[in-house]
Order: structure tokens, then C-alpha cells, then sequence
């Protein structure tokens, strides 16, 4: 299912990007503290001591219909927080960051379900999130209840379902809208052997639909077989740039084989 | 600055396009907080019926007013109140609540706070039922004021919006915010001529119209009572409104980009 109109040519362009966290734990949460400080003249000095984490720093690449990007790095190397802020949930603190086309980001596999709700009403209230229009709801249904064999637990609460059906759900309904720009964190990739077959032929009927895809990623074949490009990110910087066949060797600091 | 301008009233028209998305956000709130009960949400009217009579009829002795006067008052005074303190208190949570949504795609924030809003004003619509049965009952008619309930409503909505742009982010940076608002309102509650008639304060009847809280309340209770409110109690409410929705925008405006980091 088609996202609205497409823009014309899908870009993605990101230059000197920079995201920075502010830790709020415990003390700088509290209002008491900042109240007493800046009373005391220490405001100033409660800023500059506040925990950030410097998330991404001088991050840039442009990528250009057809492209296919693969992240890859250790944990906490800025993979999510870079899909997050191509997907414009964290804005930057610096640079610039602009995407042409529409986008559907595959971040959390429950986004906005609500347990309580029935497997029907939560695909419908899906569809309202992305602003897709009334009349197209029956037919995203239809998509979605194939995919998921939900039979007649689609009338019932999620809340009941069993993990598979909550993740065949999830899976189905992430991946029924086409978008231009396509933006996968790992959690897709993740399930069952028997999930994975079924769900391999819808996954590679999306991203082949999309324009640009990014990719974060563990697994290496994956990203050999799907990629056209890596990101080697590596405490918030990008470590190296180039075709999978030669970043991956030195960020494995071994030969990657291709799947099949 | 003015990027951050552009995109705050970018927020906003986005959030216009998704009004079917906000208020079955809305409904299902309501719904799903009454899943499984019987009466579902006329469980609201059911304890604000209760409410104001039994308060009713303890005030009206405290207060030697007559019955037939005093409960339609305390009535129409505790449905109106119940929407304002409710929707202050919850403008705070509107988004450490959505947390999950907000960190999972991008959506126009303001959509949390409309979010907040119909949710009140639909619980307000069923308790604005026992003032209406009270009235039927004691055969009431507020007469041609009532029209002025219009303006009134029209300010509350404006402020309600306000407030969750400007609580909402306050209380997702400083987590000890809430409480404060609790015990505001509660205070409010006692000082604001809700459950006593403005009349009550004799010689200081005048100090009530630099009360935000009094005046907000009187440009709806007053023409829903039958009653034109004086025109300090519009010049009051509409400053004070002013000056709500000036410093939410601006802080709405200046923080939206950062909300994100915040939850």
C-alpha cells in the first residue's frame, strides 16, 4: 500500500549532523536544583556540567534513489539514534538533515498497538497514524489478516495473542505501507525460522518497492546481500564509507561471504 | 528562532490533517478506561450526580441557602470545574504519556495535547448531563445568555489547547512539576467561588477578578447560570488568557525540538 503521492525522486541528505543527549537522571531532573542554582548563580555552571552524550557527530552522506545503506557498528555506536533522526523523531542539534519522499520507519515492531484493542480496530487505528484515508482501511485490513492468520483472533483483544501472532501482527502491519524511504532497525530481521521464510518474500517485496533503504544491522550476510553501501559508525562518527565488499572485511577484520 | 516558528505552526497544520487520528485517540481513552463495566462512561454522570447531591445538600445547610437555589449552582459550578482541573492535571502528562508513540515515529506533537483535550471534553459532555437533569427537574431555563456560553467555550478550548503546549513539556523536563499542579488546583478549587456564590464575599466581592481561575469559570457558568458576566470578568479572563497561550507558544515553539529527549 502506497503512502500518499509519491514526491518525485527520493533523497535522503544529511550534512555535519549532530544529535547530542542530555542525560536526566536523578538531580538534573529536579526542579528544586535548578531553582536553587540559578538563585545562586550556578546555572550556568549546572549547564555546562549536565551529562550529554554526544550521540552523532559529523555525520554526512547523501544517498540517491537506489541506494541501499547499511549501518553497522558495535551497540551504542549510533545506528538507532541515526535512523531516529533520518526518520525526523530526534531533531538535530546541529547540521542539516533533509528527506525527500515518504517514509515508513520499522523502528519498534509495536508501535502505537494498544493491547486492549482487537487486532481490527489497531490495524484501523494504524492506518490513522499515517493519515491514510478512510476508504482505504478495508483493503489494508485484508493485507494485513493474510499475512498475519489471525482468523478469528482478529476480533479479539491483542493482549490475548500468543507472542507469535503479536509479532506476525506487528510484522504485517509495519510492513504494509510502501514508502519511498525505508528505514529498518535489526528487530525485523529478528523471529523464528518459520517466521522468517514467511516473512522473507513480503520484507524483500517492500525494500524492493523502496527507493532508499537503511538498514541497521548485525548480521553481515544480511547486510552483504541487501546493501549497496555501509556506514561503519563507531561512537557517533562514521568510521568508513564504502561498498559493502570493503568495509565490511575491516569492520569484521575478517573476508564476509555472500548469503544465498 | 524563526526556523523553530516555522516548524512549531508546521506542527500544528500537520496536526489539523490528523483530527480523525486525535479524537479516536480520544474515544478510545474514554472506552478503554470503562472496558467491561456496564454503565461505561455514564459512570461518570453516576458519581457526579451522586457528588452534588450529597454535597448539595450539606452546603446548602452550611450556607443557609435554599435548596432549589444552591444545588443547580453547585451543579453546573462542579461539571465545569471537574473539566478544568482534569485537564490541567492531565496537559502534564500529555507527552511522558505518549512516550512509546512519540519514540517511535514522528508525529506532530501537538496531536497529544488535542489528544488530552477531546478526552475532557468528552468526559465534560457526559457530566454536563446531571446539569441538565437537575435543571429539567427544577424547571430551569438560563434565558438568552446562554448564548454567551459560546465566546466562553471558545476561550476555555483556546486555554485548554494552551496548556498542554505549556505543562506537557514543562512536566517531560522537570518531573516534580505534577504534583505541584495537584495541589494549585486544589487550592484554586477552594479559592475560586466553586462551590460558594461570588455574593458570599460581601466588600471583597472585587478582589475575585484578578483570580484567573474565578474569571476563566465565570465566562462559561456565568451565561449557562443565566447571568451576563460584568465586563472585568471578561477583560480578566481574556488577559490572563492571553498571556497562558503567549507563554505557551513560545515554549511550545522553543522546546518542541527536544521533546524527544526528554521521555
Amino acid at each position: 500500500m502506497r503512502l500518499k503521492a509519491p514526491h518525485g525522486r527520493a533523497e535522503v541528505n544529511v550534512s555535519n549532523l549532530r544529535v547530542d543527549f542530555p542525560l536526566y537522571h536523578g538531580n538534573a531532573r529536579s526542579l528544586k536544583k535548578m531553582v536553587f542554582h540559578s538563585v545562586s548563580g550556578r546555572m550556568g555552571a549546572d549547564k555546562n556540567n549536565r551529562v550529554v552524550v554526544q550521540a552523532l557527530r559529523d555525520v554526512s552522506f547523501t544517498l540517491r534513489s537506489g541506494e541501499r545503506l547499511g549501518l553497522v557498528g558495535s551497540n551504542g555506536a549510533g545506528k538507532t539514534t541515526l535512523l531516529r533522526a533520518v526518520a525526523g523523531i530526534y531533531e538535530p542539534v546541529g547540521g542539516q538533515l533533509r528527506v525527500t519522499g515518504t517514509i515508513n520507519a520499522l523502528l519498534d515492531p509495536n508501535l502505537g498497538m494498544n493491547p486492549d484493542l482487537t487486532g481490527r480496530e489497531n490495524i484501523a487505528l494504524r492506518a490513522l497514524y499515517v493519515g491514510m484515508p478512510a476508504a482505504m482501511i478495508p483493503e489494508l485490513e485484508q493485507d494485513v489478516a493474510d499475512f498475519a492468520e489471525l482468523g478469528d483472533f482478529l476480533d479479539l483483544p491483542v493482549r490475548i495473542y500468543s507472542a507469535g501472532m503479536l509479532i506476525r501482527l506487528g510484522f504485517g502491519l509495519a510492513t504494509a505501507f510502501h514508502p519511498q524511504v525505508l528505514l529498518m532497525d535489526e528487530w525485523i530481521l529478528a523471529g523464528d525460522a518459520n517466521f522468517m521464510v514467511k516473512a522473507q518474500a513480503r520484507l524483500e517485496n517492500l525494500v524492493r518497492g523502496a527507493e532508499i533503504l537503511v538498514l541497521s544491522s548485525h548480521a553481515p550476510t544480511v547486510v552483504m546481500d541487501w546493501c549497496t553501501r555501509v556506514l561503519w559508525m563507531d561512537q557517533g562518527r562514521i568510521k568508513a564509507d564504502g561498498p559493502p565488499e570493503e568495509v565490511l572485511p575491516m569492520y569484521l577484520g575478517a573476508p564476509v561471504k555472500r548469503g544465498d | 528562532m524563526r526556523a523553530r516558528q516555522v516548524a512549531a505552526i508546521r506542527d500544528v497544520r500537520d496536526t489539523a490533517g490528523l483530527w480523525r487520528l486525535c479524537w479516536t485517540l480520544a474515544w478510545l481513552d474514554i472506552r478503554l478506561r470503562y472496558r467491561g463495566s456496564m454503565l461505561g462512561p455514564f459512570w461518570l454522570t453516576l458519581s457526579t450526580a451522586t457528588m452534588v447531591v450529597a454535597m448539595g445538600l450539606v452546603y446548602s445547610v452550611l450556607f443557609r441557602m435554599p435548596l432549589v437555589d444552591y444545588m443547580p449552582f453547585l451543579a453546573l459550578s462542579l461539571v465545569l470545574w471537574a473539566f478544568l482541573q482534569s485537564t490541567v492535571v492531565e496537559a502534564g502528562g500529555a507527552f511522558t504519556a505518549a512516550e512509546g508513540m512519540i519514540r517511535a515515529q514522528r508525529m506532530p506533537y501537538m496531536v497529544h495535547g488535542v489528544r488530552v483535550v477531546l478526552r475532557n471534553l468528552l468526559v465534560f459532555a457526559h457530566n454536563i448531563v446531571v446539569v441538565v437533569g437537575i435543571d429539567v427537574v427544577l424547571w430551569i431555563w438560563p434565558g438568552v445568555a446562554v448564548v454567551l456560553v459560546l465566546p466562553g467555550m471558545a476561550i476555555w478550548i483556546l486555554d485548554a489547547l494552551a496548556i498542554t503546549l505549556l505543562l506537557g513539556p514543562l512536566c517531560a523536563r522537570f518531573r516534580d512539576i505534577p504534583p505541584i499542579i495537584g495541589s494549585v488546583m486544589q487550592m484554586a478549587f477552594f479559592v475560586s467561588a466553586v462551590i460558594w456564590k461570588p455574593s458570599q464575599l460581601k466588600d471583597h466581592e472585587w478582589l475575585l477578578s484578578f483570580n484567573p481561575f474565578y474569571t476563566i469559570l465565570e465566562v462559561v457558568r456565568g451565561p449557562l447560570a443565566g447571568t451576563v458576566p460584568g465586563w472585568d470578568v471578561y477583560v480578566s479572563a481574556t488577559l490572563y488568557s492571553t498571556l497562558l497561550c503567549a507563554a505557551a507558544w513560545m515554549l511550545f515553539a522553543r522546546v518542541r525540538g527536544r521533546l524527544a529527549f526528554w521521555l
